[in-house]
């Protein structure tokens, strides 16, 4: 080879990123001493910094899971349905007629607290290439959105920007975004948490994976050229904030729907021939991901020529290409012989189509710029020696049971309904849902709170006598729960999710997870990440709704405050007629029931719930125990009555209580309902802790029904053995009236509901 | 859109490709909602600029049909092909949700006249720049050549929000002078069945489909 001076005079940036590097680049790069001495070891030489650069990305907590691996191991993630668990781009689930459901949730949490736009745009368009890269088309688009106090004047603006980049590009790319969950806590105030979730539908025996295969097969490259943008993103996202995050935002990609849209089509039309043998998106840490993840998946090597990858900006160094997180673009290993077909599907889309390399059998990554040798590293120590931490930790719960009676308030029924639905985490999320086209492509069926679950129709599964199949979607996490008890809480996420599922008509199936914590070097924090994955897993393992992907999202915290710990559980769910799915809006006529609810009424459950927050300005008791056995009871019960189609509507009772529940549930028709107390309710007054525990309590495994087979219902409800309470039949008044104690106008109510976010966001009129 | 299409006419619809200058003769040319090129610069001004504009503006020259949904009235527009302008919604915010559409009373066209004055349609829009804008003497001439087609209409007294975009007269669809072209925001194809919350979007393109084929 020729001497490196000569390098020095092509380009002066691409010699010193070939020079060996110290122990200090490493530390710049977040490795620690022991990572630096540890590959040099490994790799039996000093790293040059492109070298350094492809290490510490790969081995950054957002490609390694080094700190979560340990435990992550231990999530329930087989069952018949499941076709590929976690480790590739998506999970795969069999739904039936040949078909697959693929779905994944993943974060992009700092990149869209520094500029939300972007941010949380390239966070769609990436979890979209992550489902289509497996050979599915994407049919729905969720989200579980965190943001800090609604008072505080930043969070406005993260609100605003998240949602118009979120609408930005599913709208764009024309994919429907049918739903999911935002809330509002302080402990988001530096650190807010954008997750999108993408579900796409492919042939079952039709699903592509990223594993290379056979030497000497060529690597392509395929659609937007590479530029600057986003470099050592995976790093960024594995590091703490600070005050000074914001001038990162050069490390922030930038999203362009439209080529994703091309990628997509491009992508999905070569994948119906028989070119393409393995696929990969290139999502975080770029192309050295990609690349060194389908060839170590293969047990294979691979050699790339990087002056032939398509790039935006002029002498882009060996380093930049590889650690450039610019999106919209995949990495294929095709049959040789079929790169000509190949690239005229490429052209007519007008992307980019490079053939930059090959798989080699060497077990190594060889790269080459200038025609000089820019990196050569063994593929077993980048991926296998990835460290994994087992990091001390301290599962902290609250154990002190709240009674009623320990909940002294002057606060009345009303007054109480009123401050629940003047918070923006109850309050109907219409403004934000408006701006996300909920109905393009003409299969939604339920999107954004219409029913518990999103729901959207599969289109070709259409029989003579029915719409077909549909699948629904949910993402759920209640924070302040696992906050007070990470097993618990994690629990209840899956088990809330269940029920979402199951209350608009549809069976669970499976999960993909979304682990939002702090700081894992933190005992505490590490106990809620190792607490709620014990929940997870317990709650999953006996609803058999296994995990088959996911993404965690660590170091969520700004000058040491660690948010609220989030492990969001996005489910899917299948129903076999979309007809049969179930919405939360009773009609009038129907009487409602609440599953789940015992005649015998002793005390509602108050320690962590909304009820709490409003009374005693904290929530300090024990989160509500989930009772999983009673929770398939519900479930299954719920199924059971639809498939018979004895139910009108259905809405599971979570934040707020059982009041709050049977609101939303006669919001839309403006029904009302003189409902029934327990008998030792019925001479409370307003003012009474019992009565507001019934009515605001947080009781787990509870759905509320609203039926016009009333006899029908009570016998196969007894015949089951379920716990229920008849709340009584919905009428045209408009009030709700608690016998004589109290009369709430649903009128006013639903008004309060539906301008808490828009006169938030400083739009009155909106409603 | 081709989905709805086949839904009413049993035939699946011809895919034109946007660089192609040669199209056979057709009945209908539909040109539905998206985001072509990504409207990254005013919504359609690049697709009105695609080669197979040329030949649309030649099917029209013929006294040819041509629908445009969405995307489709904001190229009609780019493209000359109809009056007025798009701009931003009013409030600045993409706006997916159910309008209420009255029909106006017009010049003959393929699209409305199976359908009653002051019919009202249930269809949704889900656009960031549909509020239609006229300046006062064009404004003049629609209304004199009956060029109005569509309105966004209260259903309530005291409804605030029932045009989704801010505007001008609540235009929510207008017609070419020989009333061949009809440029609309809101998607009949997404309230084809009562799923959807609907069935006006079945009613209405059945019947264009009708008035056209018959």
């Amino acid at each position: 080879m020729e001497p490196q001076s000569k390098l020095l005079k092509i380009n002066k940036n691409e010699y010193l990123a070939q020079q060996k590097s110290k122990l200090e680049n490493a530390l710049e790069m977040g490795l620690t001493k022991d990572e630096y001495n540890l590959i040099c070891e490994k790799i039996d030489k000093i790293p040059n910094i492109t070298e350094l650069g492809i290490f510490s990305a790969m081995f950054s907590e957002h490609c390694s899971y080094k700190s979560s691996k340990k435990w992550l191991k231990t999530l329930p993630t087989e069952a018949s349905h499941v076709i590929q668990g976690p480790g590739e781009n998506a999970g795969v689930i069999d739904i039936g007629e040949n078909l697959a459901a693929v779905f994944k949730i993943e974060s992009h949490n700092h990149p869209s607290f520094i500029e939300p736009y972007q941010g949380s745009a390239t966070g769609v368009g990436g979890i979209l290439r992550d489902v289509f890269t497996m050979g599915a088309r994407p049919i729905a688009l969720m989200n579980a959105l965190r943001f800090g106090s609604p008072d505080q004047p930043l969070t406005k603006h993260l609100v605003s920007g998240v949602v118009k980049g979120i609408g930005g590009y599913g709208n764009c790319i024309g994919i429907p975004t049918v739903g999911g969950e935002t809330n509002f806590d302080k402990s988001y105030n530096g650190n807010i948490l954008v997750n999108a979730m993408a579900v796409g539908l492919a042939k079952k025996d039709r699903i592509f994976y990223s594993a290379a295969t056979g030497a000497g097969n060529p690597v392509i490259y395929v659609g937007a050229k590479t530029g600057r943008d986003g470099i050592h993103g995976a790093t960024m996202a594995s590091a703490e904030f600070t005050e000074n995050s914001t001038e990162k935002r050069p490390t922030v990609q930038v999203g362009d729907p439209f080529t994703g849209k091309l990628l997509l089509e491009a992508c999905l039309e070569l994948m119906n021939t028989d070119a393409v043998l393995s696929i990969q998106d290139m999502g975080a840490a770029g192309l050295t991901s990609s690349s060194v993840e389908m060839a170590s998946k293969g047990s294979l090597g691979m050699n790339l020529n990087l002056d032939l990858v398509p790039t935006r900006e002029d002498k882009m160094t060996s380093y930049e290409i590889m650690l450039s997180e610019s999106q919209e673009r995949m990495l294929m290993i095709l049959k040789p012989g079929s790169e000509e077909k190949a690239k005229s599907i490429f052209d007519k889309w007008d992307l980019d189509f490079a053939n930059i390399g090959e798989v080699t059998n060497t077990g190594r990554l060889i790269l080459t710029k200038h025609g000089f040798e820019a990196c050569n590293l063994p593929l077993e120590p980048l991926v296998e020696d990835a460290p994994e931490y087992d990091k001390p930790f301290e599962i902290k719960a609250i154990k002190k049971v709240l009674k009623p009676s320990d909940l002294k308030t002057n606060l009345t029924i009303i007054d109480i309904l009123k401050i629940i639905f003047k918070n923006p985490n109850i309050a109907s999320k219409k403004w934000i849902w408006e701006q996300y086209d909920s109905s393009v492509m003409g299969d939604t069926i339920f999107a954004n709170g219409d029913s518990d679950a999103s729901l959207v129709k599969i289109h070709g599964t259409e029989k003579k006598e029915s719409f077909g199949k549909g699948l629904a979607i949910t993402t759920d996490c209640t924070p302040r729960y696992v906050k007070s008890d990470p097993i618990i809480g994690g629990m209840q996420a899956v088990c809330e999710a269940a029920r979402n599922i199951a209350s608009s008509g549809a069976k669970p199936l499976a999960i993909t997870n979304n682990l939002n914590f702090g700081n894992p070097d933190k005992k505490n924090v590490m106990g809620e990440i190792v607490g709620s994955i014990k929940g997870i897993s317990e709650a999953a393992s006996y609803l058999s709704t296994p995990i088959v992907s996911g993404n965690v999202s660590l170091y969520n915290e700004t000058n040491g405050k660690s948010i609220l710990p989030t492990p969001v559980i996005g489910m899917v769910g299948a129903i076999e007629e979309v007809e049969n799915s179930l919405k939360i809006s009773a009609e009038p006529d129907n009487v409602l029931i609440a599953l789940g609810q015992s005649e015998n009424f002793k005390a509602g459950w108050v320690g962590c719930s909304i009820y709490q927050e409003i009374i005693n300005n904290k929530y300090n008791g024990a989160p509500p125990p989930i009772n999983l056995e009673n929770e398939k009871k519900v479930i299954e019960i719920i199924l059971k009555l639809n498939e018979q189609k004895l139910l009108t509507a259905a809405h599971d009772i979570s934040d707020g209580g059982l009041l709050t529940t049977v609101c939303e549930m006669l919001f839309k028709y403006n029904l009302g309902l003189d409902i029934n107390l327990p008998s030792n309710l019925i001479n409370c007054d307003s003012y009474d802790p019992l009565l507001q525990s019934w009515c605001f309590g947080e009781d787990q495994a509870r759905i509320i029904i609203a039926t016009k087979h009333i006899k029908k219902v009570k016998h196969i409800l007894k015949e089951n053995n379920i716990d229920f309470f008849v709340l009584g039949e919905t009428n045209s008044s408009s009030n709700l009236n608690l016998k004589d104690i109290t009369t709430i106008s649903i009128h006013e109510i639903k008004n309060l509901n539906e301008k808490t976010i828009p006169s938030m966001m400083g739009d009155q009129q909106q409603g | 859109m081709i989905v709805a299409i086949r839904k009413i006419t049993g035939k699946t619809p011809i895919k034109i490709w946007h660089k192609e200058y040669d199209i056979p003769n057709l009945d209908l040319i539909v040109i539905p909602g998206g985001f072509t090129f990504g409207d990254y610069l005013r919504c359609g001004a690049l697709a009105a600029r695609s080669p197979v504009i040329t030949s649309i503006k030649n099917h029209i020259g013929r006294g040819g049909t041509v629908l445009g949904v969405c995307n489709g009235f904001q190229i009609l527009i780019e493209a000359k092909i109809l009056p007025g302008s798009l701009i931003r919604n009013k409030k600045l915010l993409f706006t997916c949700r159910e309008t209420t559409l009255e029909v106006q009373s017009c010049i003959e066209n393929p699209f409305l006249s199976g359908l009653k004055i002051g019919e009202c349609l249930k269809i949704p829009v889900a656009h960031n720049e549909g509020n239609y804008f006229a300046p006062e003497d064009l404004l003049k001439q629609l209304k004199e050549e009956g060029r109005i087609a569509l309105k966004y209409i209260k259903q309530k007294d005291n409804e605030e929000n029932y045009n989704p975009n801010g505007s001008t007269e609540d235009i929510a669809g207008i017609l070419s002078k020989n009333g061949k072209v009809l440029g609309m925001m809101p998607h009949p194809e997404r309230a084809m069945n009562y799923l959807h919350g609907g069935t006006d979007g079945l009613k209405f393109l059945t019947n264009c489909v009708e008035q056209i084929i018959g």
